[in-house]
């Protein structure tokens, strides 16, 4: 059984770690872009990619996945209908925000990591609330709207951590 | 030589550099395509072909999501109707017995709006073709607020249509492809709206701002505004019809007015896209271009107020003192009246001011 670090560590191929995971958030943001009401509700409408700007930031500094954000980022655009260019900025920013501070989350607990990922999401809603009020079309968008899908974005907490929990250690140069 | 044996061999750009420097590529991406953006313009080039293909794309996949849950809804609904038979029909007997006295007084008031409606010479709208559609995808962000419909341009779907419920307006087409059609609904930062306030007959500005509630901006309304007063579309600028229920209007915690829409009273389900484009297609337009005018008639059944044509005036030309002669009357030959537009004031008038009319008559 080898007990160096290296060899027993999970492969990082790009598939894995990048491709995988985005394809499960575009699955999940269309499935709950359904448009049903249970108990007279409409379905959450978090932004699961702003779970994988955080974890990839973490996981490595890497050249694809800024450009991974940013196709996830224009087909959210898309796909919801806003302008053009603005959730790619918003994850990018997240991203930027996690990859300056990396060594300091690098390591903690789960809380604390929650904590992190919860600033890293409220940089890019705040990113994504000024670029639309200086938008010349609108005025500043709804803060209760804005709030609420804070929240469920927050809520996807686990899906960031697991993600980093896998792949964390993959390569022991990065830890 | 490779590039490792060389004088830059050893040198190794940290990988969180190179991270940066695709950021930075990245975000001016976004940045350039953020400031190219022309959604707010509702143009029908502003909804470009990337939009289109994904919206194509996204059809069918939210079709058949969305239609498992619409069966398993109904269901429930036919089993809870099934369990709530005895309770329902009691209450359906006791609003039927309500219907049946407002159903008296509604057919009245119907019959005196009529009557009313013909002494004044109102001219209603004629009803807007539309067509039925189903909402696949909704967006409900605070960025961004569209659902996306199953009809496209193969059923004549446009750019700027109006989109109504059941219970009232929507919102309008902004991008259409061949079968999908993307809706900008009320509630989205980049739609505004001009509306009619009922009460005060006042006008303002619906702008939405991504939540359930848009508010109401550029309120033009002597009387104020007041809790519970209902709001239509007005129709200014030509993008909505006159007269769409919109909602009420409610006092917001921000102290903001912002309206309640009608169409939140029940899940969006179905739509209807209204074909409407222009005020143009509300006009009967063979009317408006018909010579025929309808004959005027004084108050003496028996005499018209249209000059006597040259034959019966024993080939003498008129001349119609009330007309002001006008040209077409004055040029002699063409006595008919019905024939010149200045001529159709003439005769229109009368209506409403017999004396002067019954002069012109008289004066020859």
């Amino acid at each position: 059984m080898s007990t160096t670090g290296v060899s027993s560590a999970r492969p990082l191929s790009p598939l894995g770690w990048l491709g995988l995971p985005a394809l499960i958030c575009i699955a999940a943001t269309v499935v709950l872009a359904t448009p049903i009401r249970i108990f007279g509700l409409a379905l959450p409408e978090p932004v699961f990619p702003l779970a994988l700007a955080f974890a990839w930031a973490l996981i490595r500094p890497s050249v694809l996945p800024p450009f991974a954000l940013l196709a996830l980022g224009l087909f959210l655009d898309v796909f919801w209908g806003g302008p053009q260019g603005l959730w790619p900025l918003c994850l990018l920013a997240g991203y930027a925000a996690v990859l300056l501070v990396r060594r300091l989350i690098t390591g903690q607990d789960f809380i604390m990591m929650a904590a992190w990922y919860a600033l890293t999401t409220a940089i890019a809603f705040g990113v994504g609330f000024a670029l639309m009020t200086m938008d010349a079309g609108g005025g500043a968008p709804n803060l209760v709207a804005l709030v609420w899908q804070y929240a469920w974005t927050v809520v996807l907490f686990p899906f960031a951590f697991r993600l980093v929990d896998r792949y964390e250690d993959a390569d022991v140069r990065f830890r | 030589m490779s590039l490792r044996e060389g004088p830059f061999g050893d040198i190794r750009v940290p990988l969180t550099w190179s991270a940066g420097a695709a950021l930075v590529i990245a975000a001016i991406i976004a940045a350039a395509l953020l400031m190219g953006d022309r959604r707010e313009t509702m143009k029908a080039n502003a909804y470009d072909t990337a939009r289109r293909a994904v919206d194509a794309v996204a059809a069918p996949v939210g079709g058949s999501l969305s239609s498992p849950v619409r069966w398993t809804h109904s269901g429930l609904d036919f089993i809870r109707g099934y369990w709530d038979a005895v309770g329902e029909n009691r209450r359906l007997r006791a609003e039927l017995a309500e219907d049946r006295q407002l159903r008296d007084s509604l057919a009245a008031t119907q019959a005196e709006n009529q009557r009313l409606k013909a002494v004044l010479g109102i001219q209603t709208n004629p009803p807007l073709p539309h067509v039925a559609a189903e909402t696949i995808f909704d967006s409900r962000g605070p960025f961004a607020n569209t659902r996306l419909a199953n009809v496209g341009r193969d059923k004549g779907v446009t750019e700027g249509d109006p989109v109504v419920s059941e219970h009232g307006l929507l919102g309008r087409i902004v991008g259409v492809s061949d079968h999908v059609s993307r809706v900008l609904l009320l509630t989205d930062d980049e739609s505004h709206t001009p509306v009619l306030l009922v009460r005060t007959n006042g006008r303002a500005i619906l702008s939405g701002d991504g939540g359930s509630s848009p508010k109401l901006d550029y309120i033009r309304s002597s009387l104020g505004l007041k809790d519970g007063d209902r709001v239509l579309t007005s129709g200014d600028g030509g993008v909505f019809p006159r007269g769409l229920p919109v909602g009420t209007v409610t006092r917001s915690i921000d102290g903001a007015w912002r309206v309640q829409l009608d169409s939140d009273a029940a899940p969006i389900d179905y739509v209807q896209i209204l074909l409407f484009t222009d005020f143009a297609q509300l006009a009967n337009e063979r009317a408006l271009t018909s010579k025929e005018l309808p004959t005027a008639m004084t108050e003496e059944p028996s005499q018209s107020i249209i000059a006597p044509s040259p034959a019966a005036a024993g080939g003498k030309t008129p001349v119609s003192a009330g007309a002001g002669k006008p040209p077409a009357a004055a040029s002699g030959g063409h006595a008919k009246v019905n024939a010149a537009p200045s001529a159709n004031a003439a005769t229109a008038k009368p209506a409403k001011h017999p004396t002067p009319a019954r002069k012109a008559v008289a004066a020859p």
